[in-house]
């Protein structure tokens, strides 16, 4: 996906360029076209040489990965994250990695590490392999995708959550109502959690009903709408038919009235503790 | 093009002769340590982040009569003859967003958005010079505006260089990188002058140590270096981390500027998140001294103190707010202070001469993940609150309650105002892996809704709240200006821009322009007290005739 958007940009940046180019000046300023404006150095790195990538992949395996981790980021003997490191990462081609191959390192404070008798084109591959790897690291730090792990969020007692049910949530929903099979509408309980702490799985306030305000206009008339906009100033709302209607706020005047179907729910917000939560949500899945 | 540029020329010779001539001598670093009122000459408009102006033409009677004087849009592209192309990479940023702050100085005003500088007339928005850094790439999250010493600029981009200008023309004068760029370090911080030192911060999302640092702003040579978490074996804070290569990838990067007190000579500011961010399993401890206020000599470079405001964070919320100095009365004395909002819900006051704590007071009223107050002031996290399989629910969301935007603080009323942002967020674990994530990975997290978003008056001797005001469509985005006229005008997230009396929080002036990117602020011209706002691209003067 991540080469996909690539891809789209840069044909994007490609368009934009070639459009401009048509401006005599800025082409004789000599515009760069599809020149990268984002990303980092590991990022914009052309893809290498596939053959070496593999064999590197396979001498770090052998004289590496006991240190550095298979992922690169870090072993249980000691070995430093290579994904983050100063060395690999000003790398270009072997050149700084080859040295601390060669001669090891030994700093004060940091885990030693041993020289290693490696060819110049064995390390070439390495770093190739390294970088190939820095190459898919993603954006804010975030390390390469590793393998799919299978996380538990299930942890709650569904006994607990229906009492925590009955007794703060049945006063608006009702698990024959409409919260009926609320538990086979979402694959993931994460997705079921997070909807309704929200407040949107369903029930009176929930899925999307708007927020909508009553204005009382001077002469007593009362206008009902869902709400576009409301700050200090200004009320406007959607009404019935389509359009929209707005007001001048002075103040308290006219005297505007919002209904805001998830205000339990934010209420409830400061209340819970992550055990009601994890309980409840325990219960909602059994109910299929 | 050529004839374009010598009217061009010829206009500025000929309409404002006298000003143009007084320009050459500059900005005199003087200028800097004099309180906020004619010019806008750096950051926070004076070395106190108190911003705070003592103006007074516009007033809480005269602001009703506050009326637009002329609107600029900035263009970001290499098209115009005014443009002049720098940098080193090849890349052509032309977004245009103001997302820091302007200077203002002799009639001039120096706008920036992530690698580009203009210079405009502050008579009539015209476009004086642009500066094009063509760029290698790099995180264009923003760029928080240029610093001015004597005729020349600085500013600072997000490929990692410092760039001086000529402020009367926009020639470069000299480039010099600033942090490595292959550990994806990127620059966004407005640099800040104090006397004959360049201070200059940066930013990582990489697991990259953070530091602040001087340089010769003549020459551009480096200085001193300052490094916020310890390097070598030995380096005080180094017991608060597992292991020295933890503490070396232990962020707490430098990216607002702080206040500075001239008397001490104490540069002030506050320190980024621990990384990685989310992921404290690899660096239990404090983590020092991420997530601080820290006072340093601005001579040396040595940290004077330090005060920890969010000891081993794991929610993102940096402390890189802006420090307010106040020289207020605590309990019958005199007292020189610093008092910080942070992201993390907190407000706190210490002494700035001593670092010694004065208060600690929660602030965000929905504020979920502290456990205790330690005797001295710190705040313990509840570690039930960090991110978890099963989900917690936190309180602030990653953004905090408050963030990078500046909070302001009167004399007058002796109010710290803020913006106070109250969202919640289910925050899970995605990698339970026993060396922690890297940056800002291994959670995600899903928004369920917030308490409400305020403009929040405090008061700094003992972090109650005087008041706080509902502010719509999400909130104050982009900071806060008071100033002696009465008036607080801050931004909300509906697309106003609002004059509100500084005692109350009570509305007296707004105008619908759209949400401000970047936070208020207010000088003198030919005699006349002007109100500057930038939304997006667009920059909007208003003032009383």
């Amino acid at each position: 996906m991540r080469l996909k958007i690539v891809l789209f940009v840069s044909s994007v940046l490609l368009l934009a360029c070639a459009v401009l180019q048509l401006d005599a000046q800025r082409g004789a300023r000599g515009a760069a076209p599809g020149a990268p404006t984002q990303g980092f150095p590991a990022q914009q790195r052309p893809p290498g040489d596939a053959t070496l990538i593999s064999r590197g992949n396979t001498l770090y395996g052998i004289h590496c990965r006991s240190c550095h981790g298979a992922d690169l980021r870090g072993g249980e003997q000691g070995g430093p994250n290579l994904l983050r490191s100063e060395v690999t990462m000003n790398d270009q081609s072997g050149e700084l990695i080859q040295p601390v191959i060669r001669e090891g390192r030994r700093n004060t404070g940091m885990p030693s590490m041993p020289a290693i008798d490696l060819s110049t084109d064995d390390i070439r591959a390495i770093a190739e392999y390294i970088h190939s790897i820095l190459a898919t690291a993603r954006g804010q730090g975030n390390p390469p995708p590793g393998p799919p792990v299978t996380l538990n969020v299930l942890v709650g007692d569904a006994g607990a959550g229906r009492a925590y049910f009955e007794s703060k949530c049945s006063g608006c929903h009702s698990v024959t109502g409409d919260l009926r099979g609320i538990g086979s509408r979402f694959a993931n309980p994460s997705q079921l959690q997070n909807l309704w702490v929200a407040g949107g799985a369903g029930g009176r306030g929930g899925g999307t009903t708007p927020i909508t305000a009553s204005v009382t206009l001077r002469d007593g008339q009362k206008v009902q709408g869902r709400v576009i906009r409301s700050d200090d100033f200004t009320i406007v709302l959607e009404m019935a038919d389509g359009t929209s209607r707005s007001f001048r706020r002075e103040g308290d005047v006219p005297k505007v009235e919002i209904h805001n179907p998830r205000e339990g729910h934010i209420k409830l917000l400061s209340g819970y503790t992550d055990k009601d939560i994890h309980d409840v949500t325990a219960y909602l899945v059994t109910l299929k | 093009m050529k004839i374009a540029r010598v009217l061009l020329l010829l206009t500025l010779a000929a309409l404002p002769a006298l000003s143009r001539a007084q320009s050459s001598v500059g900005l005199d670093p003087a200028v800097l340590l004099k309180p906020l009122a004619d010019n806008w000459p750096t950051y926070s408009g004076d070395y106190t982040g108190r911003r705070f102006s003592s103006l007074t033409q516009i007033n809480r009677n005269t602001v009703k009569n506050l009326t637009l004087s002329w609107v600029t849009r900035l263009n970001g592209t290499a098209g115009s003859p005014q443009t002049i192309l720098g940098g080193v990479g090849s890349g052509e940023s032309t977004t245009v967003n103001v997302k820091g702050f302007v200077l203002y100085f002799d009639d001039t005003l120096y706008v920036t958005s992530a690698d580009h500088v203009w210079a405009l007339d502050a008579r009539d928005g015209r476009l004086l010079w642009h500066y094009f850094w063509r760029t290698r790439g790099g995180t264009h999250t923003g760029n928080r505006g240029v610093a001015m010493w004597h005729s020349y600029l600085f500013f600072e981009t997000p490929d990692d260089y410092l760039v001086s200008l000529d402020a009367r023309t926009g020639k470069e004068r000299w480039h010099v990188e600033i942090a490595d760029f292959e550990q994806q370090y990127f620059s966004t911080m407005a640099p800040v002058v104090v006397g004959d030192h360049l201070l200059v911060g940066t930013g990582n999302d990489l697991d990259a140590p953070g530091f602040l640092q001087s340089y010769d702003p003549e020459t551009g040579k480096l200085q001193w270096k300052f490094y916020t978490v310890p390097m070598n074996p030995g380096d005080p804070g180094l017991d608060t981390w597992p292991n020295l290569d933890a503490a070396r990838h232990g962020g707490g990067q430098v990216w607002i500027p702080g206040s500075y007190d001239p008397e001490t000579k104490f540069y002030i500011f506050g320190t980024g998140n621990p990384t990685p961010g989310y992921t404290g399993v690899g660096r239990k401890g404090d983590n020092l001294f991420t997530c601080s206020l820290i006072a340093v000599n601005v001579d040396t470079g040595k940290m004077a103190w330090y005060f920890q405001t969010s000891p081993h964070d794991t929610h993102d919320w940096d402390s890189t707010q802006t420090p307010v100095l106040i020289d207020g009365v605590i309990n019958g004395r005199p007292r020189k202070l610093v008092s910080t909002a942070e992201r993390n819900g907190y407000f706190y006051t210490l002494d700035r001469v001593t670092g010694e704590h004065i208060v600690t007071a929660k602030y965000g009223s929905t504020t979920n993940w502290v456990k205790s107050i330690r005797p001295d002031g710190v705040v313990e996290i509840d570690p039930l609150k960090e991110a978890s399989i099963p989900g917690s629910l936190v309180s602030p969301v990653e953004s905090g309650v408050t963030n990078w935007p500046p909070p302001a603080y009167s004399p007058d009323t002796g109010l710290f105002y803020v913006p106070e942002h109250n969202g919640f967020n289910m925050l899970y674990l995605t990698d339970p892996d026993p060396r922690g994530s890297m940056g800002l990975g291994g959670k995600s997290v899903s928004g369920v809704g917030s308490a409400g978003d305020f403009l929040t008056a405090i008061d700094y001797k003992t972090g109650r709240i005087a008041w706080r005001k509902p502010i719509s469509g999400g909130g104050v985005g982009a900071g806060l200006l008071a100033t002696a006229g009465g008036l607080l005008f801050a931004g909300d997230g509906s697309g106003n821009l609002m004059a509100l009396d500084s005692r109350d929080g009570k509305p007296l002036w707004h105008t619908r322009i759209g949400n401000a990117s970047n936070a208020p602020e207010t000088y003198l011209l030919d005699g006349r007290q002007q109100l500057l706002i930038a939304v997006g691209d667009t920059l909007y003067a208003f003032t009383l005739y």
